[in-house]
């Protein structure tokens, strides 16, 4: 230990600035029982480097004569003022802490401990913090591959609703209006499920799985936005909103109150969005204006993008838990069962897409757009299958799981 | 089951609540049965004592000096078992604003003086003695001006020393009496912003609260375990430390008296014991 080390020379500062900050760093530097000499000019460091010891377990004194003028000098000229001694307790909470592994996505608990509670991955945790018991705590059933490149592209790709779309523009014809209104109103009831999900997943994720907490956010965050532009849309032109059914909400309960995450992920990220993701490129192929051509653009990204999550994660898990898929092909099958008594895709939103993708009501027209909807559900079929292939279905069961996803696509 | 030690101490903040309940969890772990109860107020607390309500009392220094008052003619004898390592050797800074004119306490003549609490020791009566022993008597020669936040938690709450550094910075008052430690935690917290005030004079130090025991109620064996595992607590302990954080101490000390000489003759300077004792003796 050199002598200098044992010197602090605070110059014109006093504690009411800030002096206890290099104290701390003096005192951590030194051994316990070592004295730190502390020179200052503050007219008031004695009394105050009294108090600052008293209350972190240091003992301290007032220098006498002798030592005052023996002091050695330092760069401000300050005299000696008070002599600190380390007291035992600087490192307790250091003492008996643990490293919360590290920051990077491969340094990963597979059970983080629920004292670790809210510590960044790969702080330092003080012993002693309360339980934090988040449900899902487990890496086998949260985590996935490229979590963080998912993210920080997610992250890349937000965009502003005010600046991304062009809201100004003549209003589509009166028949095309009416039934894209009908459309949002579909929309926003299913975004809004979309966003509660993947929210109340994220108050029970554990918070070391930090990829996987930002992305359930950020997907929330995504819906959010898509709530609001919807809305925005639909009211462009019209006061008033389409209609709720009784049928699409039931459906949509079903998925809002399902208690797995696994389960939920899959029937939601999987089979829902993933059918929107077709949905929303039929509605951008086939919107009235401009304006909600854009919006379904970027809203299909976005919806790709928490498809993409959902895979991943469920690979993860499925390559882990070879009771997986049974349970997820279970969860299709009694979703499919607490359904069948409701109506599904009511009438009013299929219709409307019929009359978006003809572009009007002549007789030929709808034709054509009664044809281009039949295709629109063709395409999600083979999208599901496709997907679920992916996960590890085979493909006959992939088939008959698909056509029992839900009649109202999310 | 054996009767529990009992201990009784104030409720000047919600957190005391955790504390006790954390410590008679800590206790309950290490064989020792014990309880609390909860007093608005420390004449309260020392008058349950002598009535052998309570075995320990976590007094004030006040209260300290009220129990001993009225232990010796009921033939008791105060004890001090432990104390805080933060409660020993106290100051009370007399802070003015930084451009006023003050070079000492006798200075202060004439001045309007911002102090805590009326039974507040550290913000009060402690600060006052140090000005009367310098020759300015409050409110003779100057202006007291009290900030009674929570009269009868003996200065327990710190609302009164911020509201007097309040109305010294608003020029309400001239000077303000704050425990040293708190006019740190003023300048932290922003209540005084730096070079605001300086420091026109500090007390001699004093010790604030204890641990008090009157010989009665538990076996005297079981208030010796007490007070051998308060100070066995260790802040390296990480189940302890959260309290003994809330609580305000690094380690338990044992209890010393000689701290509060100046308090005893602030008391008898001020009468400030007289109306417990006035109420006690008419009970």
């Amino acid at each position: 230990m050199s002598e200098a080390a044992r010197r602090l020379d605070l110059a014109e500062l006093g504690f009411d600035a800030g002096a206890h900050v290099l104290v701390r760093h003096a005192l951590a530097a030194l051994p316990e029982g070592a004295v730190l000499h502390l020179h200052g000019h503050h007219p008031d460091l004695e009394v105050h480097a009294r108090a600052f010891a008293r209350q972190l377990g240091h003992a301290g004194r007032t220098p006498e004569s002798a030592e005052r003028f023996a002091a050695a000098t330092v760069p401000s000229g300050a005299p000696l003022r008070h002599l600190l001694q380390r007291g035992p307790a600087t490192d307790a909470r250091r003492a008996t802490a643990e490293r919360a592994l590290g920051a990077a996505p491969d340094r990963v608990h597979e059970a983080p401990p629920a004292h670790w509670g809210l510590a960044a991955r790969g702080a330092l945790v003080e012993a002693g913090a309360p339980r934090f018991d988040f449900a899902l705590r487990d890496k086998s059933v949260v985590w996935g591959d490229d979590l963080a490149a998912m993210y920080a592209a997610g992250a890349a790709a937000q965009w502003d609703p005010a600046t991304a779309i062009a809201w100004h523009g003549k209003a589509p014809a009166p028949e095309l209006e009416v039934a894209l209104v009908a459309v949002l109103t579909y929309l926003i009831e299913n975004e809004t499920a979309a966003l509660l999900v993947p929210a109340r997943f994220c108050a029970q994720v554990h918070p070391h799985f930090r990829e996987v907490l930002q992305l359930l956010a950020l997907q929330a965050a995504d819906e959010a936005r898509h709530i609001e532009v919807f809305m925005r849309r639909a009211h462009l032109h019209r006061t008033d909103l389409g209609l709720s059914t009784a049928g699409g909400q039931a459906s949509l309960h079903t998925l809002v109150v399902e208690p797995d995450f696994a389960a939920a992920s899959f029937l939601l990220s999987v089979l829902g969005e993933g059918s929107f993701v077709h949905l929303l490129g039929f509605l951008h192929q086939h919107a009235p204006d401009d304006c909600t051509r854009q919006i379904m653009k970027l809203a299909a990204v976005d919806e790709a993008r928490h498809v993409a999550f959902g895979m991943a994660h469920l690979r993860w898990q499925a390559a882990r838990e070879p009771s997986l898929l049974g349970r997820l092909a279970t969860a299709i099958e009694r979703r499919h069962s607490a359904l069948q008594h409701t109506a599904g895709l009511n009438d009013e939103v299929f219709d409307a897409l019929v009359v978006l993708a003809a572009g009007g009501l002549a007789p030929a027209a709808i034709a054509r757009g009664f044809a281009a909807v039949q295709q629109l559900q063709a395409q999600m079929d083979a999208g599901r299958r496709v997907r679920l292939q992916q996960l590890g279905f085979a493909a006959e069961q992939a088939t008959a799981l698909s056509a029992l996803h839900t009649r109202n696509f999310m | 089951m054996s009767q529990p030690l009992l201990l009784g101490a104030v409720a000047y903040d919600p957190k005391v609540v955790t504390i006790w309940d954390g410590f008679q969890r800590w206790f309950a772990q290490r064989g020792l049965p014990f309880d609390y109860v909860l007093y608005t107020n420390y004449e309260r607390q020392v008058a349950q004592h002598a009535a052998r309500a309570i075995d320990v009392a976590w007094n004030s220094p006040l209260a300290w000096l009220q129990a001993e008052a009225i232990a010796a003619p009921r033939g008791l004898q105060a004890r001090a078992l432990a104390m805080r390592d933060t409660d020993q050797d106290l100051t009370t800074v007399t802070l003015v604003r930084a451009a006023a004119p003050y070079r000492s306490l006798a200075d202060l003549r004439g001045a309007t003086i911002g102090v805590g609490a009326s039974d507040s020791p550290q913000a009060t009566l402690l600060p006052l003695l140090h000005l009367a022993e310098a020759g300015v008597a409050p409110e003779r020669d100057c202006q007291v001006r009290r900030f009674d936040v929570l009269v009868g938690k003996h200065g327990d709450h710190i609302g009164g020393e911020r509201e007097a550094a309040r109305a010294l910075l608003n020029g309400t008052v001239d000077a303000a009496c704050v425990l040293d430690a708190n006019s740190l935690l003023f300048a932290r917290d922003g209540t005084l912003p730096a070079g605001s005030v300086r420091v026109l004079a500090t007390t001699p130090t004093f010790d604030h609260c204890n641990f008090t025991w009157l010989g009665t109620g538990t076996p005297p064996a079981r208030v010796q375990r007490f007070t051998e595992l308060l100070l066995s607590m260790s802040y390296d302990d990480p189940e302890v430390r959260p309290l003994l954080d809330l609580e305000g101490l690094r380690a338990w000390r044992p209890g010393r008296t000689s701290g509060y000489a100046a308090l005893a003759r602030a008391c008898a300077r001020f009468g400030a014991l007289q109306p417990f004792l006035q109420q006690m003796a008419a009970s």
